[in-house]
This record gives C-alpha cells, sequence and structure tokens, in this order.
C-alpha cells in the first residue's frame, strides 16, 4: 500500500495559471499572424515597399496631424509607405528567424546528441568546442563577416546560423546523458539497432521538448540580431524592407518626427516578445524546465 | 585543486589558439585581403603594392605563423587607416568601454538581484509572475532602438542626460541600462531559482527552527548560497556586454573598443578587426576562467 502524502499548499489562484495560458495564447496569436503577413504580404499591402514618391516624403501615421488616409503608417523620407514596408519586414525577420534556427540546430543538436550519447573523448570535445564558440564575441564576428563576404539575406543567415549552435548543443548534451541510461535506450540497442538509429529514433524525439524551446529562444536572437546587424549597416543591404534598417534609415529624422523609429521597434518588439511568451507556456507545458 | 587548476589553465590555452587561428582566418574570409584593404576603386597596381607590402603573397601559413607570434608578444600588428600599433588604438579606448561595462553589469545586479530574490521569497504569487514577465519584456527589447528611443526621451524631450559622448559621467547612464537590460532576464531568473532551491534546503529549515528573523534568513543563509552560480553568471554576461558594446557605443557614439571595431570593420581596417575579436575572446576567456576558479574555491566538490 502506499503512503498517502496530503500536502498542504497556499490556497491557489485560479487566475494565475489562466494568465499564464493566456500569455501563451498571445504569444501563439503573434507568430500566427506574423506568418500569415509574411505569407501573404503581396495581398496585404497597400502600395509598393520599394515604390519612393518624393511630394510624399515623412508623412506621419493616422493618430497624427498632417497624416493621409491613404499612408495608415505614414511614410519614410524617400516616400515609401511605411506599413508595406512593415508588412514586407515580416517576410525578412520571419525568414531570418526559421532558417537560422534550422541551420544553428542540425549543427547543435548534432553536436550535443554526439558528445552526449558517447560521453569521454567525444564530450570533450564537443565541449571544447562550444567553449570556443561561446568565447568569440557574438556580433563583431558576424559583422566583420557580412563586411566582408558581402551584404545578402542569405550572408547573414548563413552566418548566423552558423554562430548561433551553442545553445542547442548544451541542452542537447545534457538531456541526451539523462536519457542515455535509460531503459528504453538499453532495448533499442539489444534489439539491433544501429548507433543512428538509436540516436535519432530514440533519443532524438525524447529530447525534442527541450530542443523545441530553445528553438523559440533562438528564434527570437536570431531576429534581434539580424535587426542589430541591419541597423549597424552590416545586415540585410538596402533597400529591402528590414526593421533594423529601417530603424536605421529613419535615424537622422528621429529628433524631428520620434515615430519614424517607433513603428518599426514597437513591430520588433512585439514579435520577439510574442516568441518568448510561446516559449515560455511551451517550456511550462512540456515540462521542460532544466533547471531541475 | 592544483591539478584542477592546471587542466582549467591547459583548457584556456587551447580556446586561445583556437580563436586565434578564427579570428586570423576570420579576415582572410573576402578571398583577396589585399583588394578588401585597398577598395572597389583601387587600381590592380595598386592591388599589387599592398599585397607585397603586407606580405599577403606569401603562404597562408607563414602569414599566420607571424600573425601569432607577434600577438604572442602582445604585437597585434598595426592599424591601416592610423599607421599606429593596434595595441595603442586598443588601450585608448579600453576605459570608456571598461567603466560602460562596469556600469552596466552593476545596473544589471542592482535590478535583478532585488527581484530575482523577491520572486523567489514569493514563489508562484502575482508578484513572481509579474517580475518574470518583466524579464521577458527586456529580453524582447532590441537594445538599439531602446537606446533611440531613451535619447529621444531622456536626452530630446526632458534633456535629463546627454544624448552622446562622454565628457561626463552621466554619458554612461542611457548605454548602461540598455547594457543591463541584455543580463537583467539571465541574472534574474538565476537569482530566483537559485534562491528556490537554496530556501527549500534543510539548513534554511535550522535556521527557522533556531528562530532567525526573516530578512536574516534570506539575505544571510539563502543568498550566500544562491549567490554561487550568478557570481558565475555575472562574469559570462560582463564578456558578453564588452563583445556588445560594439552596438551600443555606436548608438551612443561613445568612443570605446566597440566603436573602434565598428569603424575598423567598415573602413576595412582589418588588422584592427583581428586584434579586437582576439582582445574581447581573450577577456571573455579570463572572465570565465576566474569565475570557475571562484566557484571552485568556495565550493569544493566542483574540482572533480
Amino acid at each position: 500500500m502506499s503512503a498517502i502524502v496530503i500536502v498542504q499548499s497556499r490556497p491557489a489562484r485560479r487566475w494565475l495559471p489562466a494568465f499564464r495560458h493566456l500569455a501563451t495564447l498571445l504569444g501563439a496569436v503573434i507568430i500566427g499572424a506574423a506568418v500569415l503577413v509574411a505569407i501573404f504580404a503581396p495581398y496585404l499591402t497597400p502600395h509598393d515597399p520599394f515604390a519612393q514618391d518624393l511630394s510624399q516624403r515623412l508623412i506621419p501615421p493616422v493618430w497624427m496631424e498632417g497624416s493621409q488616409p491613404t499612408h495608415l503608417l505614414g511614410t519614410d523620407q524617400i516616400g515609401r509607405d511605411y506599413l508595406s514596408r512593415l508588412i514586407y519586414g515580416t517576410r525578412i525577420s520571419m525568414l531570418i528567424g526559421v532558417l537560422t534556427v534550422i541551420t544553428s540546430g542540425v549543427i547543435g543538436i548534432t553536436l550535443g546528441l554526439i558528445g552526449g550519447f558517447y560521453g569521454g573523448r567525444t564530450d570533450d570535445v564537443v565541449m571544447f568546442l562550444i567553449t570556443c564558440r561561446l568565447s568569440i564575441p557574438l556580433i563583431l564576428v558576424a559583422l566583420t563577416v557580412v563586411a566582408l563576404v558581402g551584404s545578402s539575406l542569405a550572408v547573414v543567415i548563413l552566418t548566423l546560423g552558423l554562430l548561433l549552435w551553442d545553445r542547442f548543443a548544451v541542452v542537447a548534451r545534457t538531456t541526451t546523458m539523462q536519457v542515455r541510461n535509460l531503459d528504453y535506450i538499453a532495448a533499442a540497442q539489444a534489439a539491433g539497432a544501429s548507433r543512428v538509429h538509436v540516436l535519432a529514433r530514440e533519443v532524438l524525439p525524447n529530447i525534442a521538448n527541450h530542443l523545441v524551446v530553445v528553438a523559440t529562444l533562438e528564434m527570437a536572437l536570431a531576429i534581434l540580431l539580424e535587426a542589430a546587424l541591419s541597423f549597424l549597416g552590416l545586415g540585410v543591404p538596402p533597400p529591402l524592407p528590414s526593421w533594423g534598417l529601417m530603424i536605421a534609415e529613419a535615424k537622422e529624422y528621429m529628433f524631428f518626427s520620434p515615430w519614424v523609429i517607433m513603428t518599426p521597434g514597437v513591430v520588433l518588439f512585439v514579435l520577439v516578445l510574442g516568441i518568448n511568451l510561446l516559449g515560455d507556456g511551451l517550456r511550462d507545458m512540456l515540462g521542460a524546465d532544466l533547471r531541475r | 585543486m592544483v591539478l584542477f587548476i592546471v587542466r582549467r589553465l591547459w583548457l584556456a590555452a587551447l580556446v586561445c589558439l583556437t580563436v586565434l587561428v578564427v579570428s586570423f582566418i576570420l579576415t582572410r574570409l573576402s578571398g583577396d585581403l589585399a583588394a578588401s584593404i585597398a577598395g572597389p576603386n583601387a587600381s590592380a597596381a595598386d592591388v599589387a603594392i599592398i599585397t607585397k607590402n603586407y606580405g599577403l603573397d606569401r603562404p597562408l601559413v607563414v602569414q599566420f605563423l607571424e600573425w601569432a607570434g607577434h600577438a604572442a608578444e602582445g604585437d597585434l600588428g598595426r592599424s591601416f587607416l592610423y599607421h599606429v600599433p593596434v595595441w595603442g588604438l586598443i588601450r585608448d579606448r579600453l576605459p570608456v568601454t571598461l567603466a560602460l561595462g562596469l556600469t552596466g553589469l552593476a545596473i544589471a545586479l542592482l535590478v535583478a538581484l532585488p527581484l530575482g530574490i523577491l520572486a523567489a521569497v514569493r514563489e508562484g504569487s502575482a508578484m513572481d509572475r509579474g517580475i518574470m514577465m518583466v524579464a521577458l519584456l527586456g529580453q524582447a527589447m532590441p537594445g538599439f532602438w531602446f537606446g533611440l528611443v531613451m535619447i529621444v526621451l531622456l536626452g530630446l524631450d526632458l534633456q535629463w542626460l546627454p544624448i552622446s559622448g562622454v565628457d561626463t559621467w552621466q554619458g554612461y547612464i542611457m548605454p548602461g541600462i540598455v547594457l543591463a537590460f541584455s543580463a537583467i532576464p539571465a541574472l534574474m531568473r538565476l537569482t530566483r531559482s537559485g534562491m528556490i532551491d537554496a530556501l527549500a534546503a534543510d539548513y534554511i529549515r535550522t535556521a527557522r527552527a533556531k528562530g532567525l528573523s526573516r530578512a536574516k534568513i534570506i539575505l544571510k543563509h539563502a543568498l550566500r548560497n544562491a549567490a554561487m552560480p550568478v557570481v558565475s553568471i555575472a562574469a559570462v554576461q560582463l564578456g558578453f556586454m564588452l563583445g556588445g558594446s560594439v552596438v551600443i557605443e555606436s548608438v551612443f557614439a561613445l568612443p570605446g573598443v566597440g566603436y573602434l571595431a565598428w569603424e575598423s570593420i567598415t573602413k576595412n581596417d582589418f588588422p584592427v578587426v583581428q586584434a579586437v575579436v582576439l582582445f574581447l575572446a581573450v577577456i571573455y576567456i579570463a572572465l570565465t576562467l576566474l569565475a570557475d576558479m571562484m566557484n571552485a574555491l568556495l565550493d569544493p566538490r566542483l574540482r572533480g
């Protein structure tokens, strides 16, 4: 007979878990909206995001004086429609986020699986690689690579993908170590499964919930880093409507019309917040908290 | 303990060597360094002269060994742009970056520690949720944009703080806050989880049983045990902040190492870029080494 333990806890506040779900839901809604906006950008934009009109420069958004109904969020310093550029900018940010996560995920998870599963010398090498990667100043190296190889969307994605694998590797390694000695791994090995099969079919699915959480964190980080690189002039090249680039181009006008830097920044903040909210919610739901 | 130190030093040296190779390869990525230095308007003859002057026509291995040899002696080469030793350039700008990094770390700790403790003490409460939500908001904030917004609000509209430069100490406040934002979420989460674990430990129950005051238990007994991982993450975060100063120093026009690096990248001054990458990496390695040593000193279990 099992002992029954009665745990006396504080009275549960019912609205807190609800708030938790609400926050996660909000994150999911933001990401869902961003995906839809990115996919259907051409159908949503009121104007061509690249079309300049020098007679329509720096028109303020609708809630300010002097706005025009045709340009809901105003126009930039060379008369391009802000809303259209923000909508197309969603494509760039989502593309950067998703493709960077895939690239860095493949590298990091592979390294982490191998290090965590085999241990010993192999693990030492993996740990060494992670240490080296963390020692290298991220933004500085990314800036240098883009400056030397040339700025394009592909270069930014590849650079960030090759740099952001460390957390994937760390988490994949620790979680693999935790499941390595469990019975079902031994069973698969006893059944004659190959090492690759064990890693891909037995270990990977069982650590996937942790990796999903890392993926959201890295996606948020990649989107922020792209914006920072583009802001410094060494990310996505003009005239592409990257949000970071829009802030950089609007910077010299911010003293007279502060809204020019507000809208791209707020959109960037909201998307990253949405990804983080979803990631945080997933962490709770999947029980992927590594602390315990 | 000696064995631990030796092993840890050996690892740090190996990482340094790897970073040395990486920072060398990095500047060779364009394929033709001489053409990059000469710029887009240079003639073939110019490129040939540069190739010869800088010895770029020699085998890569020879170039690397020469550069690494000099770097090991503290000679990081000469700037193409300023025609002075790179080390001098970095040394002149280091105080600004260090002051900025330390300001950022101080602000981050001042915010993260109290909030992290508060969240842990009231684990699961609305206050805890609220504080963790602040961490999420901070994590989502684009630093460079936050800096610009502060420049407009605090510098221009309210005229509380200078919008650029470091003529007075006030110049460090805004960039320090922006930099702190990048470190606050991690420090806060770690303080919170460390405190939760510490508060659940047996010695806390003993302390309570002894009738110690709540404040004393939290601040003296629990915090001391929760502080250890926070110290090592603080060291790591300081390293990240020094690296992240590239963006912040550009936003606020602070004449530090980060600004030097950005300027050098945009002006093809590659010896400087190479040196700053190496320099920041070595600082990071030294900081993590220091943190590991301190932890090993405090907790013998880690020396294995």
